[in-house]
């Protein structure tokens, strides 16, 4: 097992350097970095705009920016003072020795900038993820155990609808009920953006609160999909014959769906899981721009918009990594959980 | 006897009869036609098409384009049953000509992945060894990164790129092209892993020896022998394809970085709407119904395909 592990990690090698060179050469290209320069309050004079894409490195071609971005510049002369000659020591580490750049925008450490955010999404998504993992299981567990009764074609006509939902047509429409339409019937009504009322200031109430709606618009539509799963696999299940043998044993039908049936039926959601779960670190794009959800996927669009390179390399590198390690993981604990799979 | 629905009954029937046996296409669209979201799904998806066909004879484009700011964000009326927009644009008729272009980015997005998948799948398949390890690794490293985070920063640099164009009489934004590009280009992975195991198992078979026996080239093995054995996966994948790319068009466009204005798509129709999300809920609610519809009825459609096609692959 440790030598597959071992093995595991290294071919992650060569793939995270793939991902790093494609996503390098889509991010250093897309753009004009220094048109948002500093918030891009005032556009640059020329001759300021010349030293400083000498200051920042923009000048030189893209794989020698990429080796800064991987190895820093600490080891070779560098033009910091931007009158075109190299003639300083460079101060950058680079990404494998953990530092990843400051933004172009904000003049903040990258890693900072994701630090800030990080809490703000994993809240969001991993209570998204927990109302999925509770409600899909419970919905495609009675659907399967009443297959083909109204509540199992019920679930199938939502679960297609779900699938095939758009997202801004959910958010948009759970808003419009939800917010505006309960304000002007006089009901309690929820917020429709943001993580606090200014007014009230930000405590755990006021956050539990904003975090309803953005929560039911991730996770129903994952719900769709995933109770059709668990119907699917838990059908196949209970079809088998040692499921038969526990009945005909005496034991109680509860105790076998729970015990014997949904061990096994709820393995393939492990795995689903375990590869889902580091794409959480990305956030919901879509979804948090709707609801003025301070997240990664806004911190990501935001910087998208502005060519801050240095930043969505980060943002993806870190999630790239994480999700390479959960992929080990999720394989490793798969075969404690099934001790019929093997991989030495 | 010949009517029955019992499929054992109509092939014993069909075995007694002297009617030729049923060809695999015939047996598939008998099982397509016997699902019934399928067909409804089917048929609604032709309602679709109609809409966004027969539209266009009734409005022009020009009429879909033209903005009249003093008609602006009127809710549906008799003049403009779905509403107008923000600059007094008839939504109605940009619903009917942002579904043509939705539709078409769909299809055609699908055939970028499709080529790409299916090349990438049967390469690596085939000849297994170093190309295998490159391109496996290429399509994980793909896969590791999250889509929308790689479709945001594709559209962002490809964005002006490609210039506007005509095409059969009606100026295309460049746009059309960048987002069928890059949506195409962001969703051959699971294609191609499919593609490849079909390969890896269908190469080891006793037919595939008998062609290389009788000199047929690796070309002619892969394109004649084997690609055609994996053609119900790739069917079924390609239509379930469309429909997300359909959403996948939406969610850039919402986004601010889709196809430019005025050239509508029900996604960048989406685009700004939640400005107006109680002052003027016809702009997202028109939109968004037609692409769940759209979404809704190629889904019934692909499932319906999957079990006519290739029962044995319903995931799990």
């Amino acid at each position: 097992m440790g030598l597959y592990i071992a093995r595991r990690l290294l071919q992650a090698i060569p793939l995270l350097f793939i991902i790093s060179v494609i996503v390098f050469i889509l991010t250093s290209e897309m753009g004009d970095p220094l048109a948002a320069f500093g918030g891009g309050r005032r556009s640059l004079r020329s001759e300021d705009r010349e030293r400083l894409t000498r200051q920042l490195g923009l000048d030189k071609p893209v794989w020698f920016q990429y080796i800064v971005w991987v190895a820093g510049n600490d080891w070779m002369k560098v033009d910091l003072d931007g009158d075109g000659v190299a003639d300083s020591a460079g101060t950058r580490k680079g990404v494998l020795r953990g530092d990843f750049g400051t933004s172009f925008t904000t003049r903040q450490p990258v890693l900072e900038m994701i630090k800030e955010r990080l809490p703000n999404t994993l809240l969001l998504m991993l209570t998204s993820e927990i109302v999925i993992v509770v409600f899909s299981l419970a919905i495609g567990l009675t659907s399967a155990l009443k297959q083909y009764s109204a509540f199992d074609h019920a679930v199938t006509a939502f679960s297609f609808i779900g699938y095939s939902m758009p997202i801004p047509l959910l958010a948009l429409g759970l808003i419009y009920v939800f917010s505006v339409y309960f304000r002007r019937w006089g009901l309690p009504y929820l917020p429709t953006g943001g993580m606090f009322e200014p007014s009230a200031g930000p405590s755990w109430q006021q956050t539990a609160w904003h975090m309803v709606l953005p929560v039911t618009a991730i996770s129903l539509i994952t719900i769709a999909a995933y109770s059709r799963y668990i119907r699917a696999t838990m059908l196949e299940v209970i079809s088998q014959d040692y499921i038969r043998t526990a009945h005909a044993k005496g034991l109680t039908g509860r105790y076998v769906v729970t015990v014997h049936a949904l061990k096994n039926a709820a393995l393939p959601l492990v795995t689903l899981i375990g590869l889902e779960l580091p794409f959480l670190l990305a956030g919901a794009v879509v979804t948090e721009s709707i609801f003025a959800w301070p997240g990664m996927g806004r911190l990501f669009y935001d910087h998208t918009t502005r060519s801050d390179f240095p930043v969505l390399m980060g943002i993806i590198m870190i999630i790239a990594v994480t999700v390479v390690v959960f992929q080990i993981i999720t394989d490793v604990v798969y075969t404690f959980l099934d001790p019929r799979i093997r991989y030495d | 006897m010949a009517t029955t629905n019992d499929p054992l009954d109509a092939r014993a029937a069909d075995a007694l009869s002297d009617r030729p046996p049923l060809t695999p296409g015939q047996m598939a669209w008998r099982r397509f036609r016997r699902h019934r979201m399928a067909m409804f799904g089917l048929g609604l998806l032709i309602l679709l098409l109609l809409y966004v066909l027969v539209g266009s004879l009734i409005f022009t484009e020009k009429y879909a384009n033209y903005n009249d700011i003093a008609i602006k964000l009127r809710p549906p009326s008799a003049a403009h049953p779905f509403g107008t927009d923000a600059v007094g644009r008839d939504v109605l008729a940009r619903t009917i000509y942002g579904g043509q272009i939705s539709l078409m980015i769909g299809l055609a997005a699908v055939a970028v992945a499709l080529v790409v998948g299916t090349t990438v799948g049967a390469l690596s398949g085939y000849y297994g060894k170093w190309v295998d390890s490159i391109l496996m690794r290429i399509t994980e490293a793909m896969l590791c990164i999250p889509q929308l985070f790689l479709l945001i920063v594709a559209a962002k640099f490809l964005s002006d790129k490609i210039r506007n164009f005509e095409l059969l009489g009606r100026q295309m934004s460049g746009g059309v092209i960048i987002i069928i590009l890059i949506v195409g280009l962001d969703s051959w992975m699971v294609l191609a892993r499919i593609v490849r195991s079909q390969f890896l198992s269908l190469k080891q078979r006793d037919f595939i020896l008998a062609a290389r026996c009788i000199g047929a080239s690796n070309r002619a093995i892969i394109v004649r022998h084997i690609l055609p054995n994996t053609l119900a996966p790739i069917i079924v994948n390609a239509t379930l394809g469309v429909a997300a790319a359909i959403l996948t068009e939406a969610y850039i466009s919402f986004l601010g970085l889709g196809v430019r204005q005025p050239t509508a798509t029900w996604g960048n129709m989406l685009e700004d709407t939640n400005k107006f999300l109680d002052t003027a809920p016809w702009l997202w609610f028109f939109p968004g119904l037609m692409i769940l519809l759209t979404v809704l009825a190629i889904n019934f459609v692909g499932d319906g395909l999957r079990d006519a096609l290739d029962p044995r692959s319903r995931p799990v």
